[in-house]
Formats: C-alpha cells, structure tokens, sequence
C-alpha cells in the first residue's frame, strides 16, 4: 500500500466499525452492510414464497371453486379478496422494493463505489428491523378475528375506512395499515442512507459518470423512495384516525352501511386516491429501476461489450424519476377526477415511454455486436429486456383515458402491471442472484439448473398474462372470485383453466430455483474472485468480501465501469482500478 | 443456446400476436353512439403498438442470436454508442407516443369535456353493496332530493327518498336499467356506501359511482336488446356479483313503460 492511500485508508475507517465476533452481533443485530443486504434478501424470498403461495390458492379457486383446500376448506368469496390483498401487499412491499433496493443494492452500491460500508450502519440495521416487524405485524393479520383484509392492495376508501364494510375490516385492516406505515418508516431510513451514502462515499477516481448503472437506479430508486414513502405514511396515518378515532379524512358524509347510518362527515376518497397513487406510481419505478440497473450491468457483462450510450442511460433514469411523479392520476381517469387533469396525465405517462424506449434500444445496441456469453444471469437479463417491452407496450392502451374506459379495472391491467413491474422486476432479481451470488457466497450456482429454470420461468409468464390481455379486452373485470354471475364471463373460463395450469407448472419450476439456491450455498462449485471477467469493483475482494470490503485498503478508480473489448489492452477487460493508461482514459 | 432464445422469443411473439388479431375472446359487440370511435381508435393504436411490439421482440431475438459467442473469430465492436442514432429514436418515440396521444384525444374530450344536451333521458344510478338501483323522475322531470336515514330496502325505499318532497310523487326506482334506444341518457352516478363502477361493456361505458359524489356521465345507446352491467371497483365480499341489465327499448315501448311505472307509483300512494 502506498503513502497516499494509507492516509486516505484512515479517513475512511472513520466510516468504518470493527468487526463483530459474537453471533448476534455478527447475523441478526449486524451493522454490516453486507449481512443487512442478506437480510432483506432472504426476508424477501420468505414474503416471495407465502406471496405466491396465495396466487396458488386464488389460480385454484377460479378454476375449481369446490376444492376443499387442507385446513382453509372452500374458498369464500370474501377469503379470495383477502388472498389477493395480502398477494399484492406482499408482493409490491416486501419482495419487489426489497430484494432489489434493500437486499442487493446494500450489498453491492457500498462494494460498487469503492466504501467501507453505508454511511449510517445503524440506521441500516434499524431500517432493516423496522421492516421485519412490518412483516410480522402483516402476516399477523391473517390470524386476528375477521381475518386479513380484502380492500385489495390499493385500499381504496371508505371500503377500507369503515370497520363494517365487510370481513377483515376491523383488526386485520389495522394491522395491515400499521404495517404498510412501519415500512415506509423504514424506507424512508434506508432511502436517506442510499443517497448519503452515494453522494459522500465514493472512493477517489469513482466520480458519478463512472458508476455503473446499478448505483444510478439505486442512487435515483431511493430518492423516489424517500418522496413517494413519506406520503404514503401519512396517507397511512390518515386512514388509521378515520378508522379508529372518528376522523373523516377519507369518508364522506350520508353513508349507509348495511342499513346503519355512518356517522362520518366532510371527507372525500379521491384524497385517499390521489395520495395513495403519488406514492403508488413511483413505486412501480422503485420496483423496476434497479433491475433496469441490473440488465444493463449483465448486458454489458456478457456481451463483452461496453454499455451503449452510458450518459443517455443516466438522463433516461433521472427523465424515468422526475416523470415518475407526474402521472399519478392515469391510475384515476374514470374515478370521477375532472376529465380535463385525465387529458393531462395521459400526456406526461406517454412522455414516460420515451425514456424507457431509450433504454429498450440501448440494452440492444449494447449487445449488437458484442460475444454473448449465454450464462443464466445473462439469460434473465434478456428476458428481463423481452419483458420489459412487452409489459410497458400495453401502457399506451391504458394511458390513453379513451380506451381504458373500457380497460379500466379488468384483467388487462393485471396482464400489465404483473408483466411490466412484477415478473420483469422479478427477472431482474433473478439476473442478479445468478450474477452477484458467488460474489456473496464464494460458490457458483448449478448453470443446468439455472437455465432450466429461465425457461420455464421465461415461457410459462407469457403463457400466463398474455391471456390475461385477451381476458381484459373482452371485459373481465379484476378481482373476481368467481365468473358464474355475469353471463358474458361465462365463455371465458377455458382461459382461465389455461392460465391456472401454466400458473401450478410455473410455480413448481421456482422449486428448482428454491433449491438451487441453497444446495449452491453449500455444494456449489468455489467461485473465484472474478467469475464473469467483469469490471466493477465488487470483482477485484474476495468472494465472499472481508468485512470492511477492501480489507483496510483503498480502491483509486481509473476507468469507466463497462470498459470491455477495449482495443489494445492485454485481456477483454478492464478493471475500474487498473491504472491509469492501460487504455485510453474514460 | 442463440438460436434457442431467438426461437422461443419469435414464438412467443408469433403466437401473442396470433391471438391479438385472431380477436377471439373480442370485446362485445357494440351498441352505442360514441363506441365505434373509439373501438377504431383501439385498432389504430393496437396496429402501432403491435409493429413496435414485433419489431421489438424479432429484434431481440436476432440481435441475441446474431451476436453470440462464436469462438476466436467474433470481433466484438468496441463502442460507447452512438449521439445520432440516440436523438434519431429519442425523437421518433416521441412523436410516436405523444402523437398518438394527441391524436386520440378528441374522443375522450368529445364524451367528457361536455355534458348531455338538454332532452336527454335522466336517470339517477345508485349503488350499494352489492346491488344497483336507477331512479326515474318521472313527468316532472325532478328527482325528489334523498336522506341517507330514511334509506331502507326492506321497506321499498333502497335509495332513501323523502316522500315529503313533492318532487318524490313520481319518482320511481327500478332495479333494471331501462333507456329507450337513439336517445341520449345522462346518468346521475352516485353510491351510498363504498366506492362501485358502472361497467357496461356494449356501451363501451365505465364510470365509477363515488360517495360523496354526484357525478353526471352520458351516452347513446344505438340497439335495442338487454346488455350485461358488471361492477368494476371492488367493493367488498359480494364484488363479483353486483350484476345488473340494461334494456334498450324502442322510443313507444319506453313512454308506456314509464307511464305504467308513474301509474303503479300513484296507486300505492
């Protein structure tokens, strides 16, 4: 180590703890950025799993209504709208904005820029155990009287505002609230530590044009978090006080509710809309962002080539960002809004397709004449590209406030926001699992498995929401329990038996996933320091890193992070710190 | 593995597509006046957005397949991209997407922006877990103002109206919707307890009923015959099953529907 980052090295320990020696120091109360970001992770695969479990149930409900499922029985009307609740509760909070944000985006932004850790260990920690809590008091709900809610994810008022309005509506909606209101809690302590920490830790030479994409999306994923979470908390608290208190925030005046007047007065639901959506709509970004990070970093990886058109990705992020914002009320066209507003945000959610076309085009430029290595993370970032497009093409029909009259509320949507930021956000967990796991577990996962779980994975999601589009356009209304009381319905249940079979042989082809997973961590092949040839910086540590990553040492980044292929240099790769000169300057 | 990925993307893209324009589950066939234009503004975007999808997808699969690994001999192009190509596509999306944006406008501006023309049929929609009432005025044309405490369906008065308005003499509720067909309707959307949504898919007609809200929507059924109405916002437990009719009658079948209702109404008065 030389003179100047030895020196360098003692500032930054400032930023730096001791390593842990106990146990629970080290693995359940860490300040390690790393073991956090595992944390989240596996927190994230438990809520995936129990998230899918109940899809199960709701895909066998509609095709065999008189099953007699083990300790549920029948499935009641009443029982599906709680499934579907605590599916889409589960599935946008505790896997989508945390695997990608809270698991590898604190363990990899840290490594990315070359720091010792985030800037607020201890935040980190508590942001983490807030959200485990959330998680118990959330899974908790199914288990009070009355059970779970069934206002759906959205919990759109006064249905979720009176304690009469159906079953689950009394202690299950509390707690579903108070939960949703501790995450964003610990949201928003994460989101100001992601920011912190990019702005100010940063090892020298790692200015913010040389990040790799994947810091971008978290960087610009945790301002987003930290506008949209803080609104929804008080949305959150709002709704508590109308329930419990007699407030009326979200509830107007004149109710009857199962012959009992409600003695509320002055509210309105579209306030709870508005702010459910301000947050809802950059969450959709929130979930998607990083594995927009993801792909690009795979892409460029495994296409031995560098990123196509870096800067126009960095606007494209920020453009994705700032937009984000500003179309909150396409979720609301036919809510009763003022239809002049519904002309507005049609225009700014098509503006929002530029950016993301930018992208499209770039991830495939990036890779045209590049060497594709066909790796299963590789795999999934294609499928992650493929999804992508086809999830956001159905975004024209639904932004233009003319066709989603008729759209509105049917399974189109579902088709939609399950492909665009739920299985494309999924893939690019997976992509990242693949890629970043030997880096975290110092194995490599099994490549046979991998592969075929990408293609059951990659097939059975298209034979599942493509029908859904077909489904919507002949009007099927959303959150149906049943098809047998609207005779138009009626001709669409062999669709329905379709999707329901793809659905239980895909949802058994994410065991091979399961498995892998584990059986790598323990019998997988030792993985070397740089598995993929790539270039960042979590490449050049050992796998799994030293506690402080670089082992008292100090990175000094020299080149841009997707320098592949460069001419003249000795091997396809540059490293971030190779020294200055080995090829020209970027 | 290329040519794997490039087969299973085409076929997927193929066969998505098959089924789009194949229309076989299609939307039901339409019945009112603002429908057809925007039934042919669905087809104008589904024939843009399906070229951008093939392009796309086909895209992909040949770029992926095209720039495998093929050994010592790929020469892979070193490049950071490309400014021209960058504005070119920026631009071209732009005015794709906004364009089309535009330029579909009119049709929603033309069913929303403004409201029925006097003469319209008025009816007033209310709904309520898990059923939907329609309020006729009756002759007067003046619907009799409600009080959320005198509403009880068990006693005939679902919608709660306050029989000592002298506007309540012929007001009358049914719980089918009946309009007589090339007549203007403008329904008064209101609910009484969660939030519901009118979904006629004939009438290419969506609109949801808010409490708290009166809100005014209009159109022109075009054929006679009985048309299906689902809830689209969940609304509680009975969600799937708030189901409702919507009878389009001839201009003659409907006055005498009207005056039969008036008459019944009086009689038990």
């Amino acid at each position: 180590m030389d003179a100047p980052s030895q020196a360098a090295a003692g500032v930054h320990a400032g930023h730096a703890h001791a390593a842990p020696t106990g146990f629970i120091r080290k693995y359940v109360f860490s300040l390690d950025h790393k073991i956090i970001g595992l944390q989240y992770y596996f927190l994230a695969l438990l809520s995936v799993f129990v998230g899918m479990g109940l899809s199960l149930l709701m895909r066998i409900h509609l095709i065999w209504p008189e099953a007699n499922i083990p300790w549920l029985g029948h499935i009641q009307p009443e029982t599906y709208l709680t499934l579907l609740t605590m599916h889409g509760t589960l599935m946008v909070f505790f896997v989508l904005t945390l695997a990608p944000q809270g698991g590898f985006g604190n363990y990899f932004l840290p490594i990315q820029i070359g720091a010792a850790d985030m800037a607020f260990p201890v935040l980190n920690m508590l942001s983490f155990w807030t959200t485990f809590v959330a998680f118990c008091v959330m899974v908790a709900a199914f288990f009070v009287e009355g059970g779970a809610p069934l206002h759906g994810w959205t919990g759109y008022a006064p249905l979720s505002a009176l304690q009469s309005a159906g079953p689950g509506e009394g202690l299950g909606a509390d707690l579903w609230i108070i939960s949703i209101a501790l995450f964003c809690a610990a949201s928003l302590m994460g989101a100001l530590n992601f920011i912190t920490t990019t702005l100010d830790l940063r090892a020298k030479g790692m200015t913010l044009m040389r990040m790799p994409l994947t810091c971008w999306t978290w960087f610009v994923t945790a301002m987003l978090g930290l506008l949209a979470f803080g609104v929804l908390l008080a949305a959150g608290i709002l709704l508590l006080l109308d329930r419990n208190v007699g407030t009326s925030f979200f509830v107007p005046g004149g109710l009857v509710l199962s012959g009992n007047l409600v003695k509320h007065n002055g509210g309105s639901p579209l306030l709870w809309q508005h702010l459910f959506w301000f947050f809802g709509h950059p969450e959709v970004y929130i979930a998607i962002l990083p594995g927009m990070g993801v792909a690009s970093q795979l892409l460029s990886t495994f296409s031995r080539k560098p990123i196509f058109g870096y800067r126009a990705m960095v606007y494209a992020i920020l453009a994705i960002g700032v937009l984000g914002f500003l179309v909150w009320g396409h979720h609301m066209f036919i809510s009763g809004m003022s239809p002049y507003s519904g002309f507005a945000f049609s225009i700014m959610t098509m503006a929002i397709g530029v950016p993301s076309a930018i992208k499209t085009f770039n991830w495939l430029g990036t890779m045209w004449g590049g060497k594709i290595r066909f790796t299963t993370p590789m795999l999934f970032a294609i499928g992650f590209v493929s999804l992508f497009v086809s999830g956001g093409l159905s975004g024209p029909f639904l932004a233009q406030p003319q066709l989603d009259i008729q759209l509105h509320d049917t399974y189109f949507v579902v088709a939609h926001f399950h492909l665009i930021m739920g299985v494309a956000a999924i893939f690019g967990i997976f992509a990242a699992t693949y890629y970043w796991f030997p880096k975290m577990f110092g194995r490599m996962m099994n490549e046979s498995l991998g592969k075929a779980h990408f293609f059951f994975s990659f097939i059975g999601t298209y034979a599942i929401f493509m029908p859904m589009h077909y489904l919507g356009m002949a009007g099927h209304p959303r959150r149906y329990s049943s098809l047998s009381e609207v005779g138009f319905l009626h001709d669409l249940m062999p669709l329905q038996h379709f999707i329901s079979i793809v659905a239980f042989i895909t949802i058994a082809a994410q065991f091979i996933f399961l498995f892998n997973l584990f059986w790598s961590m323990f019998k997988g092949k030792k993985a070397e320091m740089n598995p993929w040839q790539a270039t960042t910086l979590e490449w050049t540590v050992p796998s799994p890193p030293p506690h402080d990553n670089f082992g008292g040492m100090v990175p000094v980044v020299n080149h841009g992070p997707y320098e592949y292929s460069v001419p003249g240099a000795p091997t396809d790769h540059v490293m971030q710190t190779d020294p200055a000169g080995a090829v020209s300057a970027h | 593995m290329g040519l794997v990925l490039l087969v299973v993307i085409w076929l997927i893209t193929l066969l998505s597509t098959y089924y789009f324009a194949i229309d076989k589950w299609a939307m039901l066939p339409l019945a009112s006046a603002h429908g057809p234009a925007m039934d042919s503004w669905f087809h104008t975007t589904y024939i843009v957005v399906g070229i951008v999808f093939l392009a796309a997808q086909i895209g992909l699969g040949w770029v992926v397949w095209r720039s495998r690994d093929q050994g010592d001999q790929t020469k892979v192009t070193y490049s950071h991209g490309n400014t021209k190509l960058e504005v070119l596509w920026t631009v071209l999306t732009a005015i794709i997407f906004v364009g089309l944006n535009l330029a579909g406008a009119r049709i929603w501006a033309e069913s929303r922006f403004q409201g029925a023309a006097p003469g319209a049929v008025k009816v007033e929609v209310t709904g309520l877990q898990f059923a939907w009432y329609f309020r006729y005025p009756g002759p007067d044309g003046q619907f009799a103002r409600t009080k959320p405490e005198l509403a009880d369906a068990s006693v005939g008065n679902a919608v709660g109206i306050d029989d000592t308005d002298p506007a309540a003499k012929d007001d009358f509720v049914v719980g089918t919707l009946i309009l007589p067909v090339d007549r203007e309707a403008e329904l008064t959307l209101r609910s009484q307890d969660v939030i519901h949504s009118l979904f006629i898919p004939a009438m290419r007609f969506k609109q949801d009923a808010v409490p708290g809200l009166m809100i005014k929507m209009h159109f022109t059924p075009t054929k006679v015959g009985d048309y299906e109405i689902a809830c689209a916002e969940l609304c509680g437990l009975g969600h799937y099953k708030m189901h409702g009719m919507l009878k389009v009658v001839s201009q003659a079948d409907y006055e005498k529907w009207v005056a039969q209702k008036v008459a019944e109404k009086q009689a038990s008065q």
